[in-house]
């Protein structure tokens, strides 16, 4: 009884924590290139609508996520001209495009507020669903789930195991080398930050199309800020990153299980802790509060644990890159 | 300046009116609506009558109020993105006021706006803190508190002040009339507000114009190193201009519950936050500039209200409107630099 609720549970936040997963890679990709995507809120909210919009009228999910993929790489591109050809503040237009595009998907999608839509299908694999617990936590799923945990290995080896990856944090940590060595620094900006919105885009659809399906106003509200959140708890790093979107899914998860379980708890409380979580995880990885409870380890295990805990930004991010 | 010089900057000047016209075409387009009509009725819906002047001005209050608040912060180098939770900080402070202290409008006025500004400080405070003493960026201390005092709202309004018949989530039960702001005759529109705003627009002014702490806050903006390089208690300026502004969206608060609405409700603070962020970019972070953006803002807003009743749009519009033509003035400047440079070079 009790393993059969674990297992529920587990299987549940991982298919719940995918978008914030593909959200969250886009943005690392973005961000380990120099460019901080910041619109995320509002990018996954107009391509989660459009997204569910082209599926609605279409018919057809895979054309929803091309359009959603899109929309996302559009937004990402316009933070690209601006900041990289124009030398604009990335967090201005950033901010900006965050507003504008929950605008758009709340005035486009009026048509499409609360109608039943097509869905990603379920697609348990065979054989490999039948292995006990495993099979039931990761092979029950729909196809997004499992891209999402491929994506993850994807850009962990795209970024720290391949020639095109050590171009990509050159571009991000120590621009001026990387032109040294002949890397053309301002080209990938422009495509990981296209890529990295693409990605963004998937995200969208992912909640419109399978995670929380349908589309009405301010649908994704606030997942856009956490997956930035979860960008920086997990250093740049995306195994870590994935496990900062995972935690999140637990907490939130268990959060929704203390509340059956305590029906004391006022409802609102469980509304307002991501945001209490979001500021207190950046509490925990940014100076003060980490660097006090490091002093509480032993001194030998106090540099391990500090390298395991420390996060730093790539050195060249949110900086624009100027030839002479 | 030759002739052709003057006519570039003009071009340059229209530009992002122009981009912003043709992004917001295109949307209209996009939902199968008539383009001319739905800006005909965003005018119409903003100007055709004393009261609906008057309801510009309404939205325009803690739009100004908000916006020079904001100044400080921008002008420290702060991306203060929880305008909106110190406003409902405002909100829930001023509301305790009126339904607890039974006192005169002429004492119970003056105390809603004390608490008003004292919970928004607060508020403004508590990420200010979070980003000078716990590292974490503004913006993520200001937007997940914006989260929090929202729920927050919602919850006091659910429980301890639920209205005594029917539990819905319409809102608080109207205030007593001492807590109301007196109001122009047939209008929605307080002379009380008006003036705060004002007041409110001309002191920033001053202060960030003609004092040494707007002086040394502007420096802390150029560069916060050099800053406290020379002496100056960075800390100290940063967490005080994060109060200053608090202060000023929890009277902007204080206005829309006592001016507007007359109880406390759900949506009370309606993205006016995140609104005057918008203003105060577009207004060149300078006082003199928030007073006419903030009113096309409202106009918008206003106008927007009458696109829903005659054409069935979302009022969303008029965000749509607004951001394009921030978005559209960015990147009209960033061509500009990028024109001269090739100019000289």
């Amino acid at each position: 009884m009790e393993i059969t609720l674990l297992i529920r549970i587990l299987s549940s936040v991982l298919a719940n924590s995918s978008p914030l997963v593909i959200a969250a890679m886009g943005e690392t990709i973005s961000e380990r290139a120099g460019v901080i995507n910041l619109s995320l809120d509002g990018s996954i909210m107009l391509s989660a609508m459009s997204g569910f919009a082209v599926a609605y009228l279409t018919g057809n999910v895979v054309l929803g996520f091309l359009a959603a993929m899109m929309v996302g790489a559009l937004m990402a591109l316009v933070i690209a001209f601006a900041s990289i050809t124009l030398h604009q503040d990335q967090v201005a237009v950033g901010f900006v495009l965050t507003l504008l595009g929950a605008e758009l998907a709340n005035f486009l999608g009026e048509p499409f507020v609360r109608r039943p839509g097509p869905r990603v299908p379920y697609m348990p694999i065979p054989l490999l669903r039948d292995i006990p617990v495993v099979g039931e936590i990761f092979f029950r799923q729909d196809i997004l789930v499992y891209a999402s945990i491929v994506l993850i290995v994807v850009v962990w080896f795209w970024i720290f195991k391949t020639q095109a990856g050590l171009r990509l944090r050159g571009v991000g940590e120590r621009p001026e080398a990387a032109f040294a060595r002949g890397v053309s620094v301002n080209r990938l900006r422009y495509l990981y930050t296209v890529v990295g919105g693409a990605l963004v885009g998937i995200a969208g659809a992912a909640y419109s199309l399978s995670v929380k399906l349908g589309w009405s106003e301010g649908h994704t509200l606030g997942n856009g800020w956490i997956a930035l959140a979860i960008v920086i708890f997990g250093g740049w790093h995306p195994f870590r990153v994935a496990f900062g979107a995972y935690l999140f899914g637990v907490l939130i998860s268990l959060g929704g299980i203390l509340q059956r379980s305590i029906p004391g708890v006022p409802t609102q409380v469980f509304q307002a802790a991501p945001f209490a979580l979001m500021i207190l995880v950046l509490l925990f990885v940014s100076g003060g509060a980490l660097e006090r409870l490091l002093s509480l380890f032993p001194p030998r295990m106090r540099r391990v644990v500090g390298d395991a805990l420390r996060v730093a930004p790539p050195s060249a991010l949110a900086r624009p890159f100027v030839t002479e | 300046m030759t002739y052709s010089q003057r006519l570039v900057n003009l071009l340059l000047g229209l530009a992002p009116v122009a981009l912003a016209l043709m992004l917001s075409t295109l949307v209209l387009i996009a939902a199968g609506a008539p383009p001319l009509e739905a800006y005909k009725h965003l005018l119409q819906g903003a100007s055709e009558s004393p009261a609906k002047i008057a309801d510009v001005l309404v939205v325009w209050v803690p739009l100004a109020l908000c916006s020079a608040g904001l100044l400080f912060t921008f002008t420290a180098g702060l991306w203060n993105i929880g305008v909106e939770g110190q406003i409902i900080f405002g909100v829930i402070f001023a509301t305790w006021v009126a339904r607890n202290l039974y006192l005169p409008a002429t004492l119970l006025i003056p105390l809603m706006i004390v608490g008003g500004m004292i919970g928004g400080a607060l508020w403004g405070l508590l990420a200010g803190t979070l980003k000078v003493y716990g590292g974490v960026h503004e913006i993520f201390a200001g937007l997940g508190l914006n989260f929090i005092a929202i729920t927050t709202n919602i919850w006091l309004i659910a429980k301890p002040w639920r209205p005594d018949l029917g539990a819905t989530m319409q809102g608080t039960d109207p205030f007593p009339a001492a807590a109301w702001l007196p109001r122009l005759a047939g209008l929605r529109l307080s002379p009380v507000s008006l003036l705060l705003a004002t007041m409110a627009l001309v002191v920033v002014f001053f202060i960030l114009r003609g004092t040494l702490w707007g002086l040394q806050l502007k420096a802390i903006g150029k560069n916060a190193r050099s800053a406290y390089l020379l002496g100056i208690a960075t800390n100290r300026h940063v967490l005080l201009s994060f109060a200053l502004c608090g202060a000023l969206a929890g009277v902007a608060g204080v206005v829309q519950v006592s001016g507007v609405w007359g109880r406390n409700i759900p949506q009370i603070s309606g993205g006016i936050g995140y609104l005057s962020l918008l203003v105060a970019m577009l207004s060149g972070f300078r006082a003199l500039g928030v007073a006419p953006v903030a009113l096309f803002f409202a106009a918008l807003g206003v106008g927007a209200a009458r696109l829903h009743l005659r054409m069935q749009l979302d009022p969303s519009l008029a965000g749509v409107l607004g951001a394009g033509l921030v978005l559209s003035v960015l990147l009209v400047a960033g061509l500009r630099t990028r024109l001269l440079i090739s100019r000289e070079g």
